[in-house]
């Protein structure tokens, strides 16, 4: 969150000009600056900005108060930032509610479950429990049935578990549509069998037992294929590719294309998140400082400062808001077109600074490389014989790995700061794939890919996989299907993903036959000869 | 007249009319050779498209490549990108490019007298017959 504060304007010394105090100050990053300047004739204090801690100190009338305050920058080794904040508070509110909805959702289907399992059962039996002396007895054909209940039961009952009763692996904002509308149809495909039994069976006390049966049967076959529509709505439809969505990170732009068939917006995220942790290399907040740190550069760079004018302090309500908005505009453009006279030579730093990291990651690097190299071999697998000869200096892998990994460690720390992926790995997660790839026996190279390139957020531990609360901004309706030209983000508290989809063209493919005999050349010269 | 193009091309059926110049070449005696001082390239068993000098790119004449600087080609007044028609009354239209090179290089021979044709002397011959105004 940030914070601007102004204060009034305040005269330094009497019998010189009218001068500007800005006191701002924010709390991003806990970097505290108070930049003052003043237009003094004759102080000897004159225009380098300095810094002073406390966001509420008032400037004193004090000459000397140049040299006495202290200048406080950088942040505390215990800091944590507003988003750490948010992002604590969001995952305790977040996780009860939606616990709530899974489980009366959960309870929902397991009651729906029951009630047209129970069904067809309660047919067969009700007639036993109600007329037993007028129900003719069941011939062979009618038992046979019974049979074909059971086994039709018994897959219905596996389909279903298989289908619907896997763990879930998302909360949707929404519910989906078509489990919602299969729902309802099964309730009241199972509401109007119940009626017609009770009018015409129940009330009538019918006496044919296998017409009771064989309708007993349709009830499961007609409930086979609802389970069969089931398939098709929720799984097969997707399946054929349709839309071609652009992934884009907003942090650092990194871009991803993904082929979706026909889902709604919520569904298409969640197919989309599940291959951002697979595809998309870790989100690593160090790697954006230095852009930060330029674009701060270049607004620290001119200050507007309005001398002889009325500065608008607040903001004023009605008509008077035009001046403010006009003065802010010219402010604006005049900063824009000092910007674009001066001659910036950021552009000269940036490359410098880029060829000279570029050279020092790939010193480092070798110097990596070499002492892995170096430690591996002083690692041997034991065959099976000699583990029984000469029991004594015998380690298992993680000891292995501990015995070889300090010769390694400095190398790996240097080149770790150096590509700024040092709070990606702990010392321990380190050991661990080191004992991990002894057992395997991976080489030095397979040990050190995992460190030398950015991986995809799957590959580090549990606490990195930061955001696991999503949240999906969209003009459109969520449950509205995937169009063309559709546009939605997921944001996550560190970053945001872009989305946007295209229509998959129609092909026409038309065939051209070739005989393979036709395949026939001539040789084509162009000689000259001097005579 | 023909269209110029056309007569520098073989139009199947039809008789090859072209405006030519009758270049005589004394052949120069160098090391036990007798040379002409130019280089040819072309003919029925070559690819016509990659000559740079013919007009129409299915022309499978003989067309003078190079010639070397005041050799007896150059002196008797022969110009590169002439087309051959004619050696010593043999036809050249129609040859091969080793055929081509024999004619032209007959030991018993020291004189060749060849009929060119070059597309700047259909153009001197048009402004000539139709004089500009």
């Amino acid at each position: 969150m940030e914070d601007f504060g102004m204060q009034s304007p305040t005269v330094m010394e009497a019998g010189d000009e009218v001068v500007e105090v800005l006191e701002v100050y924010k709390t991003v990053e806990e970097i505290q600056e108070v930049i003052v300047t003043t237009i003094e004739e004759d102080s000897n204090t004159n225009s380098p900005p300095v810094a002073s801690s406390g966001p509420g100190r008032k400037t004193s009338q004090d000459d000397n108060w140049g040299e006495t305050t202290t200048a406080v920058t950088g942040t505390s080794e215990h800091s944590l930032s507003q988003e750490d904040i948010v992002r604590i508070t969001k995952d305790l509110e977040d996780s009860v509610g939606l616990d709530c909805r899974r489980y009366f959702t959960l309870t929902l289907a397991v009651i729906m479950g029951l009630l047209v399992f129970l069904t067809p059962l309660a047919f067969l039996v009700l007639p036993h429990l109600l007329w037993p002396e007028k129900l003719q007895s069941c011939g062979t054909a009618c038992e046979g049935l019974f049979i074909s209940v059971a086994f039709k039961l018994l897959i219905l009952l596996l389909a279903v578990w298989a289908l619907f009763f896997r763990p879930p692996r998302a909360g949707l904002p929404r519910v989906i549509v078509f489990r919602a509308l299969l729902a309802v149809l099964v309730l009241l495909f199972v509401v109007s069998y119940w009626l017609f039994y009770g009018v015409r069976i129940l009330d009538s006390q019918d006496e044919n037992y296998q017409g009771i049966v064989q309708y007993a049967v349709s009830l499961v076959d007609a409930l086979l294929f609802i389970h069969y529509l089931a398939i098709v709505l929720l799984e097969l439809r997707q399946l054929q590719p349709c839309f071609s969505v652009c992934v884009t990170r907003s942090t650092d732009g990194e871009m991803k294309h993904y082929n979706l068939g026909q889902l709604s917006i919520q569904r298409a995220a969640l197919a989309i998140l599940e291959h951002y942790y697979c595809d998309f290399p870790v989100h690593n907040p160090a790697l954006l400082s230095a852009s930060k740190s330029r674009a701060a550069k270049h607004l620290a760079g001119l200050k507007v400062y309005n001398v002889d004018g009325e500065f608008p302090a607040a903001p004023a309500e009605g008509p008077g808001n035009n001046a403010a908005a006009g003065l802010a505009h010219s402010q604006s453009r005049a900063m824009i077109a000092a910007a674009a006279r001066r001659r910036d030579t950021s552009h000269n730093e940036l490359y410098y600074e880029e060829a000279e990291h570029e050279r020092r990651v790939r010193k480092r690097r070798a110097r990596l490389v070499v002492a892995v190299e170096e430690a591996f071999t002083h690692i041997k697998r034991m065959q099976e014989e000699e583990q029984k000869k000469a029991p004594g200096d015998v380690m298992d892998p993680r000891e292995a790995a501990q015995a070889i990994f300090p010769s390694m460690a400095r190398a790996l720390q240097k080149y770790l700061r150096t590509t700024k992926q040092q709070h990606c790995h702990s010392m321990e997660s380190i050991q661990q794939h080191l004992a991990f790839c002894i057992t395997n026996n991976m080489t030095p190279k397979a040990f050190l890919e995992s460190y030398l390139t950015p991986g995809p957020t799957l590959q580090y531990s549990r606490d990195h996989w930061l955001a696991r609360q999503w949240t999906l901004i969209s003009e459109a309706s969520v449950t509205s299907g995937l169009k063309d030209g559709t546009v939605f983000l997921l944001k996550c508290v560190d970053f945001s993903l872009v989305v946007t989809s295209k229509k998959i063209p129609y092909i026409q493919m038309t065939e051209e036959y070739i005989d393979p005999k036709s395949h026939k050349f001539v040789l084509r010269l162009q000689s000259e000869t001097s005579v | 007249m023909e269209h110029p193009k056309a007569s520098m091309s073989y139009i199947p059926g039809q008789p090859v009319t072209a405006v030519v110049q009758r270049i005589q070449i004394q052949k120069l005696r160098q090391d036990n050779n007798l040379i002409l001082g130019f280089s040819i390239g072309g003919g029925i068993d070559q690819d016509p498209g990659q000559n740079p000098f013919s007009g129409d790119k299915t022309d499978k004449g003989i067309y003078v490549t190079r010639i070397t600087p005041s050799g007896p080609a150059q002196d008797a007044g022969l110009r590169m990108g002439d087309k051959i028609m004619q050696v010593n009354g043999w036809d050249m239209t129609m040859v091969t490019h080793d055929q081509a090179r024999k004619r032209l290089t007959k030991k018993s021979e020291d004189v060749v007298r060849l009929l060119v044709t070059r597309r700047s002397l259909e153009e001197a011959v048009k402004q000539s017959m139709c004089p500009k105004p």
